[in-house]
């Protein structure tokens, strides 16, 4: 509407590179996670496929999409082959906010920050449907698990970015970017990122958080009954929520692309491949929680420190007028 | 983006529709958030995309979810879908269709007598112009909702509250006696 041809082709090429390079990203995140978890527990990894065992994701995506698509007789069809695409479609819908540099984003929404959290608050929705589909006891138990641990998670998530919000003023992506010129936010809102990383960890659940597929417990959770590219498509959402979760720690908290001599778009993936390292690292050292200290550490602990610093942010930002 | 709005609502009309009539519980309830959702696009193309956002965070997301996480623990099977068939018989509709179809008949009228105003905003309405309204007109509106939220908080704190304390005396009396 009132765009010139230029501007439209380059729309697309940003769309269908971001698309384009995620879905990469996310590939590599499966090589890129098993040689940091090799290195960091003392033992190799994946090193046969090629040169360090780069082909591995290859290897694997070979193998998933060979396997047989199957879906167990005594499952609700529909709602089994719909779950696995929610969760993959919400987290790259929502990777369409993000400012990866001042020019290269797919949406400048000004509700934007709402947006993502609308879409992650969604993704809900494949976990709990997918157990539920599968008519399977172990399945049905880690998507009651996950929507209860989700949707706990969820409120002080969107808590915990309020003090963003009031520090720039703006809902908006790009807004919140421009306005950490002077200071990253991590410095004013320390509290806040330390809240919005663990709730991070939660919404992916990611270990030590991922009581919905505890494999010493529940076989493999929500996805016990899934095999194949469905099985494939839980397993990509996963690591593209982490890379979502990582590139939005970067944009609210550490300045997203700002920073000296380098182009933009390589300071926004250097902060972000630093916090996938960090998701993976956590992944690495910590053991998992029981499934009610979980809970109570997110509406006992979380929770009541999310509104205080909402409370002193508030507080603070009224009293400099 | 009149083309979105009709679409959208054409979507919404749809689902809800889809909704009464369908027998399985969980499909049921996957229409009824596809009807939140069209509602949501309605929102953004009458220039309220902040509603939006909230519509889509707080009811397709929070409260829908609690329906089929409770849907999910009843666990209700095929038994549910065939007592559901049951009770959709077509006599059951004229009720319900009849004072539909009165509601209808008093939409077209209103449509027909009045007089064409655009519905579209001039501007589209953000965070700021919805916060301004909620705590300058509405206030009283948002503090009896908040009154209301609390209530039910106590409520559910004091339900929750009160199984934990029976427990531990059954353990002891060794049989429970009964308040």
């Amino acid at each position: 509407m009132g765009k010139t041809v230029p501007e439209t082709i380059r729309h697309l090429i940003i769309v269908f590179g971001v698309l384009a390079v995620m879905m990469s990203i996310a590939a590599g995140l499966i090589w890129v996670e098993r040689r940091l978890l090799g290195f960091w527990q003392d033992r190799y990894g994946p090193n046969r496929v090629g040169p360090f065992g780069i082909l591995q994701p290859l290897a694997d995506m070979i193998k998933v999409f060979a396997k047989e698509d199957w879906v167990p007789p005594f499952a609700d069809r529909p709602v089994f082959i719909l779950a696995p695409a929610i969760i993959v479609v919400t987290v790259l819908l929502a990777f369409a906010v993000v400012p990866f540099a001042p020019s290269i984003s797919v949406a400048d929404l000004n509700v934007g920050l709402l947006y993502f959290l609308a879409l992650s608050s969604l993704g809900v929705y494949s976990v709990a449907l997918g157990g539920w589909a599968s008519d399977n006891k172990y399945a049905l138990i880690g998507a009651l698990r996950a929507s209860a641990q989700m949707i706990s998670y969820e409120v002080f998530m969107g808590l915990s970015l309020m003090g963003v919000v009031m520090l720039a003023g703006s809902f908006n992506l790009r807004a919140i970017v421009e306005a950490q010129r002077r200071l990253w936010f991590v410095v004013p809102q320390f509290f806040g990122f330390v809240i919005f990383l663990i709730a991070g960890v939660a919404e992916t659940h990611r270990l030590p958080f991922d009581l919905p597929e505890a494999e010493s417990e529940l076989v493999a959770g929500f996805h016990s009954e899934y095999s194949g590219m469905k099985f494939g498509l839980f397993f990509v959402g996963e690591y593209l929520g982490i890379t979502l979760i990582s590139a939005l720690i970067a944009t609210f908290f550490f300045g997203g692309w700002l920073g000296p001599l380098l182009p933009p778009a390589v300071w926004f993936f250097i902060k972000t491949f630093f916090f996938i390292g960090v998701f993976i690292l956590l992944r690495a050292t910590l053991p998992r929680p029981r499934y009610d200290q979980l809970i109570r550490l997110g509406w006992k602990v979380m929770l009541p420190l999310a509104l205080a610093n909402l409370v002193v942010t508030g507080g603070i930002i009224l009293a400099a007028g | 983006m009149e083309g979105v709005f009709y679409m959208a609502a054409a979507v919404a009309v749809i689902s809800t529709a889809l909704v009464i009539v369908q027998m399985n519980v969980v499909h049921a309830l996957l229409y009824l958030i596809l009807s939140l959702l069209s509602a949501a696009v309605i929102f953004v193309t009458l220039g309220a995309p902040f509603v939006a956002a909230l519509e889509v965070i707080i009811y397709a997301g929070a409260i829908m979810i609690l329906f089929v996480f409770v849907i999910m623990m009843l666990n209700l099977g095929t038994q549910s879908a065939g007592m559901e068939r049951q009770w959709m018989r077509a006599g059951m509709w004229a009720g319900p269709a009849v004072l539909a179809l009165l509601l209808l008949a008093d939409v077209i009228y209103m449509l027909a007598v009045s007089p064409r105003v655009s519905g579209y905003a001039a501007k589209a309405a953000g965070p700021r112009e919805v916060g301004i309204a909620l705590f300058g007109p509405y206030l009283i509106g948002v503090e009896l909702a908040s009154v209301l939220l609390l209530a039910g908080l106590v409520g559910s704190f004091h339900l929750g509250r009160s199984v934990r304390q029976r427990l531990p005396e059954e353990g002891e009396a060794g049989g429970g006696e009964g308040d």
